[in-house]
C-alpha cells in the first residue's frame, strides 16, 4: 500500500494501481483540471492545465517539494507523494493557461454543440479569470465541415489537446488525423481524401473536450442541458458498452460510452452509437392485433392478451406442442417470465433460442496500415450481434436443460408439431426470412412480439407491439459473461408495450411489472444467474463467473 | 588573452583544410587507434574529468551526461549529433563542419567509443548545404581510409555516420525535438523523463552532443585534461553548484558591428573585449545600445553590462538565460529595442512547435501585442502584461516541455526590465505622431 497527501488529506493507493496524480487526487476527491490527458490515451502532458506542486515525504515526516511546477499526469503517485492542487501558486498558472487557451477559442457558447458539458467553459468558471485581456483580432481558422461522414471539426474552437490524433493512432489504428501547421496556427486536419471514417470514428467527439469535433448526427439537435441522460447498455453486438441514452421528451438524440473497465473501456464504435435510430422508425408496430382469417378482429390491448392467453392454455392443454422462440435480443427476466409462464402452462412446452445473428468477424483495434490486428488489443467489435445470448441460453438450460436451436425449431414446426407458437424478436435488422416465416403457415395461433415487422407478421394470429432497448428495462449478459442492466430512458410510441409488462400481464402476474422481483426470484432459482442480486448490477455490472480475467476492450 | 592559441580554428585558414589528407597531415587520427584501444569507460573518465560542458546552449557537463547511459545495456546505443544550428546569430558549428569535417568525425568517433555506439547520426540544418557536402565527403574519405565503417583502424570497432538533413525547424535542435524528427515524426519535443540517455532515438539509449562539444573531444584526447582546464573560468568557490566553464569558445559576433566573425576565445572573455578587439567595434561610429549575450533566447545586456564575462555562469549574474550558442549579436544606439523585441517575438512565434499552450499561445500573443504597440495603439499596461506573460511561460515556471518557452520569454523580460524607459517613449511618441487614417490601416 502507498500513501500519498492530497492536500494534505491521505489517501491510500494499492500496491498494483499505477496511477498519476490526476488519479491519485480524484480518488481523494480533489480534481485536478486536465484538458490533453485521457485515461486510455497516451500521455502527452501539452496542455499544462494540470500544473500542481509535487513533492516527497521522506522518512523523517519532513517534505521536499519540487520547486517548479509539474503536470500531474505525466507523475506518477507513488508512497509518499504529496500532492498540492490548490496553492496560490497552482491557481496563478491554471488561470495563466485558461487565458491562453481562451485567446483564440471563439466565445460562440451560444451556438456551439459543446455548451454544457464543455471543459473550457467549466475549467474558465471555476479557475479562469473571467475577462480576457487579448486587445488584437482572434485567430480565424476556417471551419473543416467535411472531415468524416459523421464528423465536422470547427478548427476556431480546439485547443489542441491532440486526444483525437492520439485515439485514431492508438485505439483506431487508423491515423486519420493530425496536427498541421505550426505554433499558434497549427490545426489538426485530415491528409486530403483520407476522411475520419473508421468504425469507431465517433469517439473523438466525445473525447474532444471543447466543441471543436462535433457528431453531424447530434449538431443542434438539443442543448445538452435539456437531455436526460440514463445508464443502459449498447445491445448492438455481444460486447455489451456501456452507454448514457441522452433523450428529452421521449425522443433519443445521442449514446454516449459511459466508462466501464469490465465491459469495453471508455469508447463505444460507431454502429452501437448510431444504431438506436429504428426506436423512433415509422415502421414501428404501434398497435396489439389479433386477426381471425387475416382479418383483424380486435386492436385492444386487454383483449390480445386475452386471446393470446387463452390459445397458449389451449395449446398446453392439447396434443400438439406449445412452442416459443426466446430471442437474444431479450433481457433475462423477460426470458425468465415467457419461458417459466409457458412451462408452468405445459412442461411438455419447445423453448428454443432465437436466430443469433452473426455479421463477419470480430473485428479487433488498433488496425495497422493493412488492416490486421495490432497487439494489444484495445477494442472489439464482435460479429456476434445479439446483445444476451448468454443470458437467453442460461435461463434455457435451466427451464429445458438443452438450448434448442433456431433451425430444430422450424423444422419441428413446419412438420406439424405446434399449434400455438410464441415468437420474439427484438433484432432491428430482422430475424427471419420468408421461407423461414414459412414454417409456421399451418400453425394455428402464432403470437408475435416484436417491434419492428417482419415476414412472420403475415402468419401472425397475434401481434404484440414490444419495446426497443432504450424503453425496456432488464438485465443482459455480454460475451464474457458480464451482467449489466439495461435500463428504461423513454416511453415507446402510443400502442406499443414494454416486453416485460406484455409478458408480466399474459402470465397473469398481481401488481405492476418489477424487473427487480423477478431477479430476486431469477436468482434464487437459477445457480448460474445468483449474481443477479449483487448491487454491482445497477452501477459496472456483475460478472457472473468473477474468476474470468478483466480486460477492457477485449 | 592576446596569447591564445586557436585549437578548433587552428586548421580553418588552411588550403584544402577539408581533406583528410591535410588533417592527417597535422597529425589527425594519428592517435586514434591508440584511444580506441583504451576502455570506453576511461575515455568517458577523461572527457568528464576535463569539465567539458556541452556547446549547445545548456552547458550540461558532456562526460556526465554520457555516465547516465544504462550501465551494460545490450545495445544498439545512438550518438546523435546537434548539428541543427539554428539560433538566430550563431554560425561556429558551420565553420567546424565546412572547414574542419575531419576533426568533428574523430570526435564522434571517440565519443561514440565511449559510449559504445555503433551508429551516429548527425542532424544536419538542411540550409547548410556545403556543410553536407564536405561532410559527405569526409565520411567516404574515411570509409576509404578504414577510419569508418566496420573494424576500424584494426581496433573492432565498428562505427557508421549518417547523415540527416533536416527541413528547417528551429525545434528541430531540441534535443528530442531532434530525436522525434530523425524518427520521421513531428518534431515535437517529448516529455521527459525518460531523458534520451534512458530512452532516445528508435526507444534506445541515446546521446546528443553538439557539434563543438564532440571537436572538443578530440582535442581533448589529445592533450590531455590538464590543457583543458588551464583555459577559461575555474569554479566559482562561492557557489558549489558551478562546474566552471573550461576551454575555447567560438563565439560568433555578428549585427552592428564593422567586422562580423567567429573566433575562438578561452571562456569568459567580456563582450566588450569581442566588440572593440575581434569585431572592430560599433559600426558607423556608434555605441552599442544592447548586446545578445548568445543567441537571442539569452537574452539582451545593455550598455552598462557590456563587461560581463561571456562563460556559462556570467551572463546568468546579470538577468540573462545563459552564454546559450555564444552568438554576440550587437544593437547598435540608433535602433528601437522595441523593433528588435518585436523582431525576436516574431521568430519564436514562428518557430514555438505549438505542442504546450503557454509556448503556442503566449509566444504569439506577445507578438501581437508588439504588433500592436509599433502601429501607435500600444498603452502602457501593455509592458506589463508582456511581462506577465512572459513570466507565466517556460520551463522555469515549469509550464512547458521544453526550453523554447524560456527563451521566448527572456528577450521580453530582459528588454522591457532593462529598456523600459524607451519603450515608454516609443508608445507615447507613437501614439501621438500617427494619424487616424494609419490607425485605421494598422487594424485591419
Amino acid at each position: 500500500m502507498a500513501t500519498v497527501l492530497v492536500n494534505g488529506k491521505e489517501v491510500e493507493i494499492g500496491a498494483n494501481e499505477r496511477l498519476n496524480c490526476i488519479q491519485a487526487a480524484a480518488k481523494a476527491g480533489e480534481e485536478i483540471p486536465a484538458y490533453c490527458w485521457h485515461p486510455e490515451l497516451s500521455v502527452v502532458a501539452s496542455c499544462r492545465m494540470c500544473l500542481v506542486e509535487v513533492g516527497d515525504k521522506k522518512p523523517d515526516g519532513t517534505v521536499a517539494m519540487q520547486p517548479k511546477l509539474v503536470p500531474g499526469c505525466q507523475t506518477p503517485a507513488k508512497d509518499g507523494t504529496v500532492i498540492i492542487s490548490d496553492s496560490p501558486k497552482v491557481r496563478e498558472a491554471r488561470k495563466a493557461t485558461l487565458e491562453y487557451l481562451l485567446l483564440n477559442h471563439p466565445l460562440d457558447c451560444p451556438t456551439c454543440d459543446q455548451a454544457g458539458e464543455c471543459y473550457l467553459q467549466d475549467y474558465s468558471f471555476n479557475y479562469g479569470r473571467g475577462y480576457s485581456r487579448l486587445n488584437e483580432p482572434k485567430n480565424i481558422k476556417p471551419d473543416k465541415e467535411y472531415i468524416g461522414d459523421q464528423i465536422t471539426l470547427f478548427t476556431d474552437r480546439c485547443i489542441m489537446c491532440t486526444r483525437c490524433v492520439r485515439f485514431t493512432r492508438e485505439i483506431s489504428g487508423s491515423a486519420e488525423l493530425q496536427v498541421v501547421s505550426r505554433g499558434s496556427h497549427e490545426e489538426i486536419d485530415i491528409f486530403p481524401g483520407h476522411p475520419v471514417n473508421n468504425p469507431l470514428a465517433g469517439n473523438v467527439v466525445d473525447i474532444c473536450p471543447v466543441g471543436a469535433l462535433c457528431s453531424k448526427d447530434f449538431l443542434y439537435q438539443q442543448r445538452v442541458w435539456w437531455l436526460k441522460s440514463t445508464n443502459s447498455v449498447c445491445p448492438g453486438c455481444s460486447t455489451g458498452c456501456s452507454v448514457t441514452v441522452d433523450q428529452n421528451e421521449d425522443r433519443v438524440y445521442r449514446l454516449k460510452p459511459r466508462p466501464n473497465p469490465q465491459a469495453q473501456g471508455h469508447f463505444m464504435c460507431d454502429e452501437g452509437r448510431f444504431g438506436w435510430k429504428y426506436s423512433h422508425s415509422d415502421q414501428r408496430l404501434t398497435s396489439p392485433e389479433v386477426r381471425i382469417n387475416s382479418q383483424v378482429s380486435t386492436r385492444d390491448w386487454d383483449q390480445t392478451l386475452t386471446s393470446a392467453r387463452n390459445a397458449l392454455k389451449k395449446a398446453a392443454s392439447g396434443k400438439t406442442k406449445l412452442a416459443a422462440v426466446l430471442s437474444p435480443w431479450m433481457t433475462v427476466e423477460e426470458a425468465w417470465l415467457l419461458g417459466s409462464f409457458l412451462k408452468s402452462l405445459c412442461s411438455e412446452a419447445v423453448l428454443a433460442l432465437g436466430p443469433v445473428r452473426i455479421n463477419g468477424q470480430d473485428e479487433h483495434f488498433p488496425k495497422d496500415v493493412h488492416g490486421n490486428p495490432v497487439q494489444p488489443t484495445r477494442f472489439t467489435i464482435r460479429a456476434e450481434k445479439a446483445p444476451n445470448r448468454n443470458g437467453v441460453q442460461a435461463v434455457l438450460s435451466h427451464l429445458t436443460g438443452e438450448v434448442m436451436p433456431f433451425e430444430e425449431l422450424l423444422r419441428l414446426a413446419s412438420a406439424g408439431q405446434f399449434s400455438t407458437v410464441y415468437l420474439t424478436g427484438g433484432d432491428p435488422e430482422g430475424w427471419i426470412t420468408e421461407l423461414q416465416a414459412e414454417a409456421f403457415s399451418d400453425v394455428e395461433s402464432v403470437i408475435v412480439q416484436d417491434f419492428l415487422p417482419s415476414p412472420v407478421l403475415q402468419h401472425a394470429t397475434h401481434v404484440l407491439p414490444s419495446g426497443t432497448f432504450v424503453e425496456r428495462e432488464g438485465t443482459i449478459v455480454n460475451h464474457r459473461g458480464l451482467a449489466q442492466l439495461i435500463r428504461r430512458a423513454v416511453r415507446g410510441p402510443d400502442g406499443s408495450r414494454p416486453d416485460t409488462r406484455i409478458l408480466w400481464e399474459l402470465a397473469e402476474r398481481s401488481g405492476l411489472p418489477q424487473t427487480e422481483v423477478l431477479r430476486r426470484e431469477i436468482a434464487a432459482a437459477i445457480p448460474a444467474l445468483s449474481a443477479l442480486t449483487q448491487p454491482e448490477l445497477r452501477d459496472h455490472g456483475t460478472l457472473l463467473n468473477p474468476s474470468q480475467p478483466m480486460l477492457a476492450g477485449t | 588573452m592576446a596569447t591564445f592559441e586557436p585549437v578548433l580554428f587552428a586548421r580553418i585558414n588552411k588550403s584544402d583544410s577539408a581533406s583528410i589528407r591535410s588533417y592527417q597531415a597535422d597529425g589527425g587520427y594519428s592517435r586514434l587507434k591508440e584511444f580506441l584501444s583504451m576502455a570506453p569507460g576511461d575515455v568517458t573518465n577523461i572527457v568528464k574529468d576535463s569539465g567539458l560542458r556541452g556547446r549547445g546552449g545548456a552547458g550540461f557537463p558532456t562526460g556526465l551526461k554520457w555516465t547516465f547511459l544504462p550501465k551494460d545495456h545490450p545495445g544498439p546505443i545512438y550518438l546523435a549529433i546537434n548539428a541543427d544550428e539554428s539560433e538566430p546569430g550563431t554560425f561556429n558549428n558551420r565553420y567546424l563542419m565546412e572547414k574542419d569535417p575531419h576533426q568533428l568525425i574523430e570526435g564522434i568517433i571517440l565519443a561514440c567509443h565511449a559510449i559504445r555506439s555503433n551508429r551516429a547520426y548527425l542532424y544536419l540544418r538542411y540550409e547548410y548545404g556545403t556543410s553536407y557536402r564536405t561532410l559527405d565527403a569526409a565520411i567516404r574519405e574515411c570509409h576509404a581510409a578504414g577510419i569508418l565503417g566496420k573494424n576500424i583502424l584494426g581496433t573492432g570497432f565498428d562505427l557508421d555516420i549518417i547523415l540527416h538533413r533536416g527541413a528547417g525547424a528551429y525545434i528541430c535542435g531540441e534535443e528530442t525535438g531532434l530525436i522525434e524528427s530523425l524518427e520521421g515524426k513531428r518534431a515535437w519535443p517529448r516529455i521527459k523523463p525518460p531523458f534520451p540517455a534512458i530512452e532516445g532515438l528508435f526507444r534506445k539509449p541515446t546521446i546528443v552532443n553538439n557539434v563543438e562539444t564532440l571537436c572538443c573531444v578530440t582535442h581533448i584526447l589529445y592533450r590531455g585534461t590538464e590543457w583543458f582546464k588551464s583555459i577559461g573560468v575555474p569554479p566559482d568557490p562561492s557557489n558549489p553548484r558551478d562546474p566552471g566553464s573550461y576551454g575555447p569558445k567560438l563565439y560568433c559576433i555578428s549585427g552592428h558591428v564593422n567586422r562580423p566573425c567567429c573566433v575562438e576565445l578561452p571562456l569568459g572573455v567580456t563582450a566588450r573585449e569581442l566588440i572593440e578587439e575581434h569585431a572592430g567595434g560599433v559600426w558607423k561610429g556608434r555605441k552599442a545600445k544592447a548586446v545578445v549575450p548568445g543567441g537571442i533566447s539569452m537574452g539582451f545586456l545593455s550598455d552598462k553590462e557590456l563587461d560581463t564575462k561571456l562563460d556559462f555562469a556570467g551572463p546568468g549574474k546579470v538577468g540573462c538565460l545563459g552564454l546559450g550558442t555564444a552568438a554576440v549579436v550587437v544593437v547598435d544606439d540608433h535602433t528601437s529595442m522595441v523593433d528588435v523585441l518585436h523582431n525576436c517575438c516574431r521568430f519564436m512565434s514562428h518557430e514555438s512547435c505549438g505542442q504546450c499552450t503557454p509556448c503556442r499561445e503566449g509566444t504569439h500573443w506577445m507578438t501581437k501585442i508588439l504588433d500592436r504597440i509599433r502601429s501607435g495603439n500600444g498603452r502602457t499596461e501593455d509592458l506589463d502584461l508582456l511581462l506577465e506573460v512572459a513570466g507565466s511561460m517556460g520551463i522555469i515556471p515549469g509550464t512547458t516541455i521544453c526550453g523554447l518557452s524560456d527563451g521566448a520569454a527572456w528577450p521580453v523580460k530582459n528588454a522591457i526590465n532593462k529598456f523600459r524607459p524607451e519603450f515608454e517613449d516609443y508608445i507615447r511618441s507613437r501614439k501621438s505622431s500617427i494619424t487616424s487614417a494609419q490607425k485605421m490601416m494598422a487594424a485591419h
